[in-house]
């Protein structure tokens, strides 16, 4: 029997479970998160947007730690920048899972955990980003704006960073996608999220994996690739307003 | 605080030879994985370079492809989907054991079972899966940093005299190459790291291990905590290990 002769049936299920792997067994509700049982690809993108929007803030202090003066600040955002670039995202999520119920006596939610995970994974790279990206203006833009009677933080609060973070936007989506590739990962500490609801199917029908996980492939890349191409478009727009060296 | 740290127990007994199994798994899968992604990741370069279409088109969609999927779909694909298109030859050679190497082994009177070297259809789907990820990863760097140096160095090489082939042996690749290494590297990093991803299928590499520690003997922060200093150990001594390799060998090129 070749496989055309089950691919109608196959595709079929594939086609029936579709609604779960896009949100889960979501139910409206009226009390506060308006939602539950969210789950698939909606869960995912709840992951990463909550995720990135955390990080930027932890991401954006470390990296203005990392090119600080001060030597205390600056050691100490090495170290954390370094020690979590160095360590696959998949230990963090065990560790905060599992560091919970030291420091509060009771463990915190898979999601939520997973969520701190990413947030402190994820800022370590934009710190990286930010210092990059503060690194890439001139250096007469700070010197123009000291020289003008700005104070330092004055500085860089009105004159660097809000050139700094516009060039950094392609990045930051960049690491969104990342960050959404990697919100696959909460699957194996039971986050109801596309790559669990993909195995619940699996697990479920047992002899449609092939046609599964080609579907989870292909809504993953539909997702990062339109944003993918959507930073590169905005590379090029942006170079063309970028402050030079002359 | 009432939680008791347990940090000897962590890393002796029968707790700490399965961190040593699973460090000794985890830089033999991702050895291989770099590898077979390496050169993957030429061919899939090369592809990329040719003048036919096809090829760029098969090349283009391969690195675009792989990289916007997530490695865990990958590995899941590669091992629970992909029996059903391959060969049912390819199948019975993925779904034996092998002893990678040496196998079971007696040395000074002790008894190695090599366990930990067997090599069970789960490892040959990660190594499968963290090569093709990676490869289209490697691919693009390789690209970038052909196409970093200027065209024209092609157009005056060809100009002296030289055919395409050894414009690119002689004047195009040793300078492509010093540009090329750093970022390669730090993919080779990223695959050791993804490497623990292989823990989902139970493949027994030092994240596995870690999950091993937390349910046998309930060490579950010390496990993991060990575990994340192995990974941070070794994501260290290489990149100290470019830093050397950039002092020493990079030409300082000002264009």
């Amino acid at each position: 029997m070749s496989y055309w002769d089950v691919a109608p049936e196959h595709w079929g299920l594939i086609w029936d479970n579709l609604d779960y792997f896009l949100w889960g067994a979501a139910k409206f509700t009226d009390q506060f998160p308006y939602v539950e049982n969210l789950g698939g690809l909606a869960a995912s993108i709840v992951l990463a947007v909550l995720g990135i929007l955390g990080a930027f803030w932890l991401g954006l202090g470390a990296g203005l730690m990392r090119i600080s003066r001060n030597r205390f600040a600056k050691y100490t955002s090495i170290v954390y920048i370094e020690a979590i670039r160095g360590t696959p995202l998949l230990m963090l999520i065990f560790w905060f899972f599992f560091l919970a119920p030291i420091l509060m006596g009771q463990t915190l939610p898979a999601f939520h955990s997973t969520l701190i995970a990413f947030i402190v994974f994820t800022s370590a790279y934009i710190g990286e980003i930010v210092r990059a990206g503060v690194n890439a203006l001139p250096r007469g833009q700070m010197e123009a704006a000291r020289g003008s009677g700005l104070s330092h933080v004055q500085a860089m609060r009105y004159v660097i960073l809000p050139q700094a973070l516009r060039n950094m936007i392609p990045s930051f989506v960049n690491q969104f996608v990342s960050l959404t590739k990697d919100t696959s990962l909460a699957y194996i500490i039971g986050v109801n999220e596309l790559m669990r609801t993909a195995v619940q199917v699996d697990n479920r029908e047992t002899k449609i994996s092939f046609e599964i996980y080609i579907t989870i492939a292909i809504l993953y890349f539909v997702v990062c690739y339109v944003l993918t191409s959507y930073s590169r478009r905005l590379e090029k727009k942006l170079s063309r307003y970028q402050a030079r060296d002359r | 605080m009432q939680y008791q740290f347990n940090w000897i127990a962590t890393v002796t007994g029968e707790p700490g030879r399965w961190l040593w199994e699973g460090f000794v798994t985890t830089l033999e899968v991702s050895f291989i994985g770099i590898v077979f992604a390496m050169i993957l990741g030429i061919v899939i370069c090369v592809l990329r370079m040719t003048r036919f279409k096809p090829f760029v088109w098969f090349s283009v969609a391969y690195t675009e492809f792989f990289r916007n999927t997530p490695l865990l779909v990958q590995i899941f694909f590669w091992y629970f989907g992909a029996g059903v298109i391959l060969p049912d030859s390819i199948n019975d050679w993925i779904n034996q054991l092998y002893y990678w190497f040496p196998g079971p082994f007696t040395l000074g009177g002790g008894e190695y079972t090599g366990e930990w070297m067997l090599f069970s259809s789960e490892s040959v789907s990660v190594i499968i899966a963290l090569a093709v990820y990676t490869s289209a990863f490697i691919a693009e760097e390789l690209r970038a940093g052909i196409f970093s140096i200027p065209k024209n160095q092609l157009e005056a090489s060809r100009a002296t005299g030289l055919t395409f082939l050894q414009a690119y042996r002689f004047v195009i690749m040793p300078q492509a190459i010093r540009i090329v290494v750093p970022p390669l590297i730090s993919q080779f990093l990223n695959l050791i790291k993804n490497s623990s991803l292989a823990m989902a299928l139970g493949v027994t590499e030092l994240t596995y291990q870690a999950t091993q520690i937390e349910s046998y003997h309930g060490l579950a922060f010390e496990g993991f905590t060990v575990a994340t200093l192995i990974y941070l150990a070794i994501s260290l001594v290489v990149s100290f290990a470019i830093n050397m390799y950039n002092k020493h060998f990079m030409l300082q090129v000002k264009y």
